[in-house]
């Protein structure tokens, strides 16, 4: 009975298009939430582009998009998802819904790091006379690069578990295998493998995380 | 080379507005270096940092080389920092560089090519004495060659001025007079304006040519740091001067000189710049029929020379005239007893 039911093929596939899903919603949650995570720091109070405005509404978005369940999330998006996929089947039609579902959370985790910056030498930079171009590039995301990369680390962790979500309502990878072929037809077993694979998965991603963020924090 | 004209700042804080500086007229000449001195909260460290409009005055001008700072649009006031450098007491170095790539950091600000850049940074590298240590991050570098970063990278841009930030502050005093003595060649070297603010006496007096004196956001007194060395007239300048001649002058030694030597007269003399390089105690004796005895004494140094003042037990017969001469002589002397 151990592993009967596994059908290898299929698994590899379900891998592939869980692989698949959270290496795009990755890529997108990174610039996404990095782009609205330095708006979000640089129009808060005291800096170089103070505005209550932007920063008031950007913020309420990004908490609106954070409380949502995943799932309803998913559904919400159905009408976008056609608009912009043309389907709702497949990995691809998942992208836009993890997108929207992980950048509001990684832009907070990139607001924060960038709080942690030393103001000190936000205000040298400001003193050797340095444009926002160079204060961003330069600066904020080489000074704050360890928590981005430990940011985006956590990120991807939990959009590996909402890429099994979204596979529930037909996104294909190992959350749609578990589900249909596992939990609705009773075979205990390829639930178990699709759920070790994950956790492999989500261990590997930990593990290269930390590896770089390691690697280049010279503090 | 800089001057602030009736230069205002005010914070606005939940218990009403606060003057941070107020009313404040300053002009510092090109080549000097020029010393603010103050209590914590006496607004120095506002008035440093409206030199480069990191912090924007509420009323006033501050003209820099002739430009008044706060009429220039946002662009010119880049440009002008860039000929604005400054050193700060936390070094806020970036910890992501290296010594080399920190200092190439600011030429990369200005658009220098990547030649260029090379060439000046090894030569500020071997002129702030860090040479070897250039592939080293902040994190390896001890205080003081901290500092030593900062200061290369504050002067790559060729500055007209150098702004210090309680820049010894974070300090041992070893590693201080580096940094001072670093200081001093630079100004001496380039003839950079450099202004610094501290709260102590000592940085004023090892380096400095001109001293202002804040107290409660304005300058209560400012002039050659000799010169208020040796008249402080307001109480804080009085303060801050004992604190760096560890104040023995006190009242409790003087009365415990005049039990100790009852005989003759006690007198204080005190040396200014011209006098003190001239022999006039023994030249005293040589003429009168006198003797002296030297029973307390010491001499500042600053760097435009030094003052004294000295303690001594006059006997004999000629006193009285012995008296006249000195005074004569130019020696400000006060009989005690």
């Amino acid at each position: 009975m151990m592993l009967d039911n596994v059908n290898w093929q299929n698994m590899l596939n379900a891998t592939t298009e869980t692989l698949y899903m959270t290496f795009f919603a990755t890529v997108f949650v990174f610039i996404f939430g990095l782009i609205i995570g330095l708006v979000l720091f640089l129009t808060s109070p005291y800096q170089i582009l103070e505005n209550k405005w932007i920063n008031g509404i950007l913020s309420a978005f990004v908490n609106i998009f954070r409380s949502i369940p995943f799932i309803i999330l998913v559904v919400l998006l159905i009408p976008l998802t056609r608009a912009l996929v043309g389907t709702m089947l497949g990995p691809t039609a998942a992208l836009p819904a993890l997108i929207i579902g992980a950048a509001p959370f990684y832009a907070r985790l990139v607001e924060i790091a960038l709080r942690e910056i030393d103001k000190g030498v936000l205000e040298a930079a400001t003193a050797m006379g340095a444009t926002l171009r160079t204060i961003i590039f330069k600066v904020l995301i080489p000074e704050s690069l360890p928590a981005l990369i430990s940011g985006i680390t956590v990120t991807t962790i939990s959009l590996v578990s909402f890429t099994a979500m979204a596979g529930v309502i037909g996104a294909g990878g190992l959350g749609n295998l578990a589900y249909l072929e596992g939990f609705q037809r009773s075979r205990m077993d390829v639930v178990w493998v699709a759920t070790l694979i994950i956790l492999m998965i989500v261990f590997i991603i930990q593990q290269i995380g930390d590896f770089i963020t390691k690697r280049i924090d010279k503090r | 080379m800089i001057s602030l004209n009736q230069v205002k700042k005010v914070f606005a804080t939940p218990h009403g507005e606060v003057k941070a500086i107020d009313h404040i007229d300053l002009t510092v000449e090109k080549g000097e270096i020029f010393g603010v001195i103050g209590y914590s909260g006496a607004g120095k460290s506002t008035l440093i940092r409206t030199l480069n409009l990191l912090e924007k005055p509420s009323s006033g001008s501050v003209l820099v080389d002739g430009q008044d700072l706060t009429k220039i649009s946002r662009k010119e006031l880049r440009l002008m920092r860039q000929q604005i450098g400054m050193i700060f007491q936390h070094f806020n170095l970036l910890w992501s560089r290296t010594v080399y790539e920190n200092i190439a950091f600011s030429l990369e600000i200005s658009n220098v090519n990547k030649g260029e850049i090379k060439s000046r940074v090894m030569e500020l590298i071997e002129l702030v004495g860090l040479k070897g240590r250039e592939n080293s991050y902040p994190s390896q570098l001890s205080g003081g060659q901290k500092q030593r970063v900062g200061i290369a990278r504050a002067l790559a841009n060729h500055p007209k001025v150098l702004l210090c930030d309680e820049a010894t502050s974070a300090l041992d005093p070893q590693t201080t007079d580096e940094i001072l003595d670093l200081l001093a060649k630079i100004n001496h070297k380039y003839q950079l304006t450099i202004i610094l603010i501290t709260h102590e006496m000592d940085v004023i007096r090892k380096i400095c040519h001109k001293v202002a004196i804040m107290d409660k956001g304005k300058i209560v007194e400012q002039g050659k740091v000799l010169e208020i060395f040796q008249h402080p007239k307001h109480p804080v300048t009085q303060r801050f001067i004992k604190q760096t001649v560890n104040d023995d002058d006190s009242h409790e030694i003087i009365q415990n000189l005049i039990t100790s030597y009852p005989e003759g007269n006690i007198l204080q003399l005190k040396y200014l710049q011209d006098t003190i390089e001239k022999p006039f105690i023994s030249e005293a004796i040589r003429r009168y029929n006198i003797s002296i005895n030297i029973i307390h004494g010491k001499v500042i140094h600053t760097q435009e020379g030094g003052h004294g003042s000295l303690y001594i037990q006059l006997t004999g017969t000629d006193s009285e005239k012995a008296l006249q001469y000195l005074t004569e002589s130019g020696i400000e002397l006060e009989v005690i007893k």
